[in-house]
């Protein structure tokens, strides 16, 4: 019997799932299909009016036609690859730098007096603003981008890692001690799985300015990646191509943030 | 395993939290036998905390020492836990990763640890809740689990800080009964503070009373009671209500 009314009320959970899973994607698609919408008659607009018929290639139909082009051509590819890779070691440098920065907030309170008002003022100020500074101070522009992507992306995570910690039970690491953990089982048992949420979380946010950064960055002074790509098809007047390469930027950065997503969800213990 | 527990002796223990600041209690000496359950009974605040911290060797007293069979408790020790008034569980594991938790800290192999976490979930009667989120429990499941986390180790000494306090009357009522038969089923020591005097005559062998400012051991009284204890029970009533006067009086002769 008891089995019986697990089994209903299992199955009725699964529709219920499933139900929710399909009301969200039919959200997503009405929400795309406005956006698609809206595109259009921008592009509509811009091809009716003369005085910027030029531009009509950013409307949707011209930008599909140039989407074949740009990926048999290899262009999006490389473009993504190049911004990519800028990309990963500047999050990875913000990372790595941004957990023991947060570590050192969260546990020393002299630390986190003296650091507070100049992170604050720190975090204000735009890190493309950094670029005269970046090109002077790297050897190279490669490594100038990806320094403004770290001092983009370093704030948020080392912020989140100060807030995961604050947030810890202090009778967690008595318990811990109590039943013989070494310093170690404390950091490895304790500390990493409790904050590793919030530490995803900060990665996502560092992730999504990160991402945002790096097109402008790509501006100047290379010849590869998303920016350039832009860059370059809007001084060849290729409207289609540069649409592309929009599309593309917002493609790839949905799909990290989900991914993004999906570990915040995989490390979060929290209940509301 | 049946072992028959230790000899605790708590000598001229005094502590101060800081070396300008009060006493938090004074020249503490307490004895108990292998196996006894002992509570230590005052009003908040008059060092109950401070001095089972100290017991469990997570904080330094000031002078005096603290013994079981002779080897001196310095340092914390899977050989003498302390459980808390809340169950302070890990909530991103689940009930038998909580309960397994020392047993890895002590490097124990895999199988080991299934074997002896099984057997302690059975004891402390959470079997059907093993794979569950300790977020998904109530509170005196929760303190169930945090009961086994510490009796997994297999202590030689259980400190139990008002464990109870947060409780309902019908979960306390059951706890008090199964932690006191466990312990005494594996030959455990237990130190139980309470501010309940009901919570001492239904859990303790022998009962001290704490008092004053700084604390000081003031009386103490046995509990000669059979293993079954109803709060309606005349014996039980009978000490409960000497326990209740010499309390007065203790706590009245220092004001
Ligand atoms: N961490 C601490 N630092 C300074 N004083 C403390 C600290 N913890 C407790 N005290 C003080 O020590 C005294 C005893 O506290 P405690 O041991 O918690 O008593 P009880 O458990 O009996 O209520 C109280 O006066 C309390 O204010
Ligand atoms: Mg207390």
């Amino acid at each position: 019997m008891a089995a019986e009314i697990s089994t209903a009320q299992t199955s009725s959970a699964a529709v219920d799932v499933i139900v929710m899973v399909l009301r969200r994607l039919f959200f997503s698609a009405v929400g795309l299909g406005i956006l698609f919408a809206l595109w259009w008659f921008g592009g509509w607009l811009l091809e009716s009016n003369p005085a910027t018929m030029s531009f009509a290639d950013f409307g949707p139909f011209p930008t599909i036609d140039a989407v074949p082009y740009m990926v048999q051509s290899g262009t999006l590819l490389d473009a993504s690859q190049a911004s990519g890779y800028r990309l990963g070691i500047g999050l990875l440098l913000a990372i790595v730098t941004g957990i023991p920065v947060g570590i050192l907030m969260g546990r020393s309170k002299v630390f986190r007096k003296l650091s507070n008002t100049p992170f604050q003022f720190l975090r204000m100020v735009s890190p493309l603003s950094w670029e005269p500074i970046a090109v002077i101070a790297m050897p190279t522009w490669d490594q100038a981008i990806i320094f403004l992507i770290s001092m983009a992306a370093v704030w948020p995570v080392a912020f989140a890692t100060a807030a995961g910690l604050a947030k810890l039970d202090r009778a967690w690491f008595k318990v811990a001690r109590n039943l013989g953990a070494s310093w170690w089982d404390i950091l490895k048992e304790i500390i990493l799985p409790a904050i590793a949420f919030d530490v995803m979380t900060g990665i996502r946010l560092a992730l999504g300015v990160a991402w945002i950064v790096i097109v402008p960055a790509e501006f100047l002074g290379i010849t590869s990646g998303l920016g350039y790509t832009i860059q370059d098809s809007r001084e060849n007047l290729m409207y289609g191509d540069l649409a592309v390469t929009i599309l593309a930027i917002g493609i790839i950065g949905f799909l990290m943030d989900g991914i993004c997503l999906a570990l915040i969800k995989r490390f979060s213990w929290h209940r509301n | 395993m049946s072992r028959s527990g230790v000899q605790i002796s708590v000598q001229d223990l005094t502590h101060r939290y800081s070396s300008r600041g009060p006493v938090t209690f004074d020249q503490v000496n307490l004895e108990s036998k292998p196996g006894e359950v002992l509570a230590i009974i005052g009003r908040s605040g008059c060092g109950k905390s401070t001095l089972l911290h100290i017991m469990a060797g997570l904080l330094a007293p000031t002078s005096g020492s603290i013994r079981l069979n002779n080897i001196e408790v310095k340092e914390p020790s899977p050989k003498w836990v302390m459980m808390f008034q809340a169950p302070h569980l890990f909530p991103w594991m689940q009930v038998s990763q909580n309960v397994g938790i020392g047993l890895k800290f002590a490097n124990f192999a895999e199988d080991k640890i299934r074997e002896r976490v099984e057997k302690t979930i059975k004891l402390v009667d959470l079997e059907e809740f093993a794979e569950s989120n300790v977020q998904d429990l109530s509170g005196g499941q929760q303190q169930r689990v945090a009961l086994a986390r510490s009796l997994v180790m297999e202590p030689e000494m259980l400190l139990l800080d008002e464990p109870f306090s947060a409780l309902d009357a019908f979960t306390r009522a059951s706890l008090q009964k199964d932690v006191r038969s466990i312990a005494k089923s594996m030959g455990i020591n237990l130190v139980i503070v309470t501010h309940s005097i009901d919570e001492a005559v239904l859990m303790a062998d022998r009962a001290v009373i704490m008092a004053g400012s700084p604390g000081k051991i003031k009386e103490e009284i046995m509990v000669e009671l059979p293993e079954e204890r109803t709060a309606q029970d005349p014996e039980v009533q009978k000490i409960r209500g000497h326990l209740m006067e010499t309390f007065r009086q203790a706590s009245t002769a220092t004001h």
